[in-house]
């Protein structure tokens, strides 16, 4: 967890705005936690993301951030879900490069996240989506301060094995479309020895968007984050 | 007055209220190859055509025209036909100045026919508009590279806007052989001959600004940072680039 | 003054947001007028003496020391597409981040306090080598290499031109740019004896027409 920031990582509040990742905002006040979500292409971020939208939005003030690959893709599927009111939902643009936005310049994100708080705030929760990419894109810890990775039975039950630093690292993997995993052939108990193995202690959801309990328990892990922020 | 360097012609034109809701010319003197011409009016507004007594300007002329609409006024200028750069005798490039002062509640439509800049002429071209807060203007410039069939000259026109003191629109369009590099590629004018722009500034734009707007694929309009747009226009030739921005006019109301 | 900074501002990974934006190059690619190598150098001669030159010329003024309201109010005057403008003081706000935590200075500070959505950013560039220890010289040619070589870049990514041939370009443009970028310094120094009227304005009308084209779109992979 790197929710609590060591004084390294604090930033002078003299300044018109917090440059980074500093917990609070130029009037003191502290800021929204920010909660980013990664994973490959198709693995259900944005379905998650408008899940947790519908799950959370009667008890928090809460925002998204979208890095679509094509601009406003992902967050028009949310303004067409209607799952907040458009003026919480925006686009950050990334160049073709989804993983640089949300990693090696997180400047454009950092913006839309500060905006957000600015125009609609406050702010209990951001949740910044990242654009599909690969299996190698996280986020920076100067831009969110936990990350979600999402991906699903139908990518290939090999992916919690092949690791790597979104599958390894990530606060919470989501392992997402369980109800497909008879028809692709994907174990399912492999998959979470795997994840097991790569992940020792860090938590895995195995959800199915489509069952009673949909995004429960991610939603629960998001409170869980927020408490832990909120307290620190 | 001709000297061995070229030609120096000065016009000038200075308009104001006439007490009566119309607009009068106190001011209204040509030189040498800028000769004006007052036309009927229309309704509250004076006309003045600028006539070219003989082609021109040709390398080494220099050429200033001068418009003051005074507080009230409502001035209109066009010109009988398009000016052409021509190469000359004399050494250096041709210059021809635009000084355009535009008070409170004035207004100055300044509408000359195109630019034409032939082959083999070299022509500097400078257009600065002074206006007064409550002032309101339409200003449209049209550069033609050659006449027809024809290789461009050089022309440099530097177009420059000022607003209640501050600068609203400055730039700068150099084309044709010798210009820096790139003129002619896929940023600058991509091959187009014809190329122009309209401003208008109004001081209502404040409330309420027109939205950017895309006028065909080759010509724009866009909003400046004041009461004010800008159409930006490139063209094949002259008759399309007007048929835009006479558009561009009609749509701004 | 120390060159290793002037590395470290001009480095295509400084985090200031530039990977997201094409300096038109996108809609050029779109229209037909960027295909290969030898077009993209054409465009980017273009922009150099252009777009470029006033980038520059603004930098180096800021750089100098001029006033930073004054130099974003002439670089509005000189961007007259309104999409420019938002992209340029994106950009702004951007740069202003990442030289804030890279190069802590109270001009960089006030500058910010003054302009919270973002100046211009060669404006904020000119301030950013100033707290660098660089020189406008420095600034010009950090502005000027910018403007061409993240058209470069993302002209890689649009047409899948061979790496090799883009970097090529952009090394046959090192003479244009040596000569742009003297030029801008010179406009800066006569700016500060003359103000900044006496900076260049150079505009090129397909980029503005596009820049407006190319905020129109619904789809599209770079900011600008």
């Amino acid at each position: 967890m790197h929710l609590d920031h060591s004084p390294s990582h604090s930033h002078s509040h003299d300044g018109p705005s917090a440059l980074s990742a500093d917990a609070h905002r130029p009037d003191g006040s502290r800021r929204a936690i920010r909660i980013g979500l990664g994973g490959p292409v198709g693995s259900g971020k944005t379905a998650t993301v408008a899940a947790l939208c519908h799950a959370l939005r009667d008890e928090l003030s809460l925002a998204v951030v979208t890095n679509d690959i094509y601009t406003r893709e992902d967050a028009e599927f949310l303004l067409r879900e209607a799952v907040l009111p458009p003026e919480r939902i925006t686009a950050v643009e990334t160049g073709a490069c989804p993983h640089t936005a949300i990693r090696d310049d997180i400047s454009a994100n950092l913006e839309a996240v500060e905006d957000l708080e600015d125009e609609v705030g406050p702010l209990d929760l951001i949740l910044v989506e990242s654009g599909g990419d690969n299996l190698t894109a996280t986020f920076s810890k100067g831009l969110v301060d936990a990350q979600i990775f999402v991906i699903d039975v139908a990518g290939g039950d090999d992916i919690p094995r092949k690791g790597g630093p979104g599958v390894t690292t990530a606060d919470l993997l989501v392992v997402n479309k369980t109800d497909l995993a008879p028809y692709v052939g994907s174990d399912l108990a492999r998959m979470a020895a795997d994840a097991k193995a790569q992940r020792a202690e860090l938590p895995v959801v195995f959800q199915s968007l489509r069952d009673d309990k949909g995004v429960a328990a991610v939603a629960d892990w998001v409170r869980g984050q927020l408490a832990a922020w909120t307290a620190a | 007055m001709m000297t061995s360097a070229g030609v120096r012609a000065t016009a000038r034109i200075a308009a104001t209220a006439d007490g009566r809701g119309g607009t009068a010319l106190p001011v209204l003197d040509g030189e040498g190859p800028l000769a004006l011409r007052r036309t009927r009016a229309a309704g509250s507004e004076a006309r003045v055509m600028l006539v070219g007594a003989m082609s021109g300007p040709l390398g080494g002329d220099h050429f200033t025209v001068e418009a003051n609409a005074h507080e009230g006024a409502r001035l209109h200028v066009g010109s009988a036909a398009a000016t052409i750069a021509l190469p000359g005798q004399a050494k250096g490039p041709a210059r021809y100045d635009v000084r355009l002062t535009v008070a409170d509640d004035a207004e100055l439509h300044w509408l000359p026919e195109q630019l034409i800049s032939a082959c083999d002429s070299e022509l500097q071209v400078r257009t600065r508009a002074e206006l007064a807060a409550g002032a309101r203007l339409v200003l449209r410039e049209e550069q033609v590279l050659g006449r027809a069939g024809e290789a461009p000259g050089r022309l440099t026109s530097r177009l420059t806007v000022r607003r209640a003191g501050r600068s609203l629109l400055d730039q700068e369009l150099a084309c044709g052989p010798g210009a820096p590099g790139g003129w002619d590629g896929p940023a600058v004018l991509g091959g187009h001959r014809a190329v122009g722009q309209l401003v208008v500034v109004r001081p209502e734009f404040v409330h309420e600004m027109p939205r950017a707007a895309l006028l065909g694929e080759f010509a724009a309009l866009t909003p400046l940072a004041g009461p004010a747009v800008l159409v930006t226009a490139v063209a094949p030739d002259a008759r399309h680039l007007r048929r835009v921005l006479d558009e561009a006019v009609r749509a701004l109301g | 003054m120390s060159r290793a900074a002037l590395l470290v501002l001009a480095d295509g990974r400084f985090p200031a947001g530039g990977h997201a934006h094409s300096g038109g190059a996108e809609a050029a690619v779109k229209a037909g007028r960027i295909t290969g190598a030898a077009s993209l150098e054409e465009f980017c001669r273009g922009r150099l003496h252009t777009s470029g030159l006033v980038s520059a010329s603004l930098a180096a003024a800021a750089a100098l020391g001029l006033d930073p309201v004054e130099l974003d109010e002439a670089a509005d005057a000189r961007t007259p597409s309104a999409a420019l403008r938002t992209a340029a003081r994106r950009l702004g706000r951007q740069m202003m981040r990442a030289a804030r935590a890279t190069w802590p200075h109270p001009e960089l500070d006030a500058v910010a306090r003054l302009f919270p959505k973002g100046a211009h950013q060669p404006v904020v560039l000119g301030v950013a080598a100033r707290a660098a220890g660089l020189g406008a010289d420095d600034a010009a040619y950090c502005s000027l290499y910018e403007s061409v070589s993240g058209a470069a870049t993302a002209t890689v990514r649009l047409l899948s031109l061979d790496p090799f041939d883009a970097t090529g370009v952009l090394a046959r443009l090192a003479p244009a740019m040596d000569l742009v970028a003297r030029d801008a310094v010179d406009a800066a120094r006569r700016a500060v004896e003359d103000g900044v009227d006496a900076l260049p304005a150079g505009s090129a009308p397909l980029l503005e027409i596009s820049a407006e084209a190319h905020a129109a779109w619904a789809v599209r992979l770079f900011a600008s």
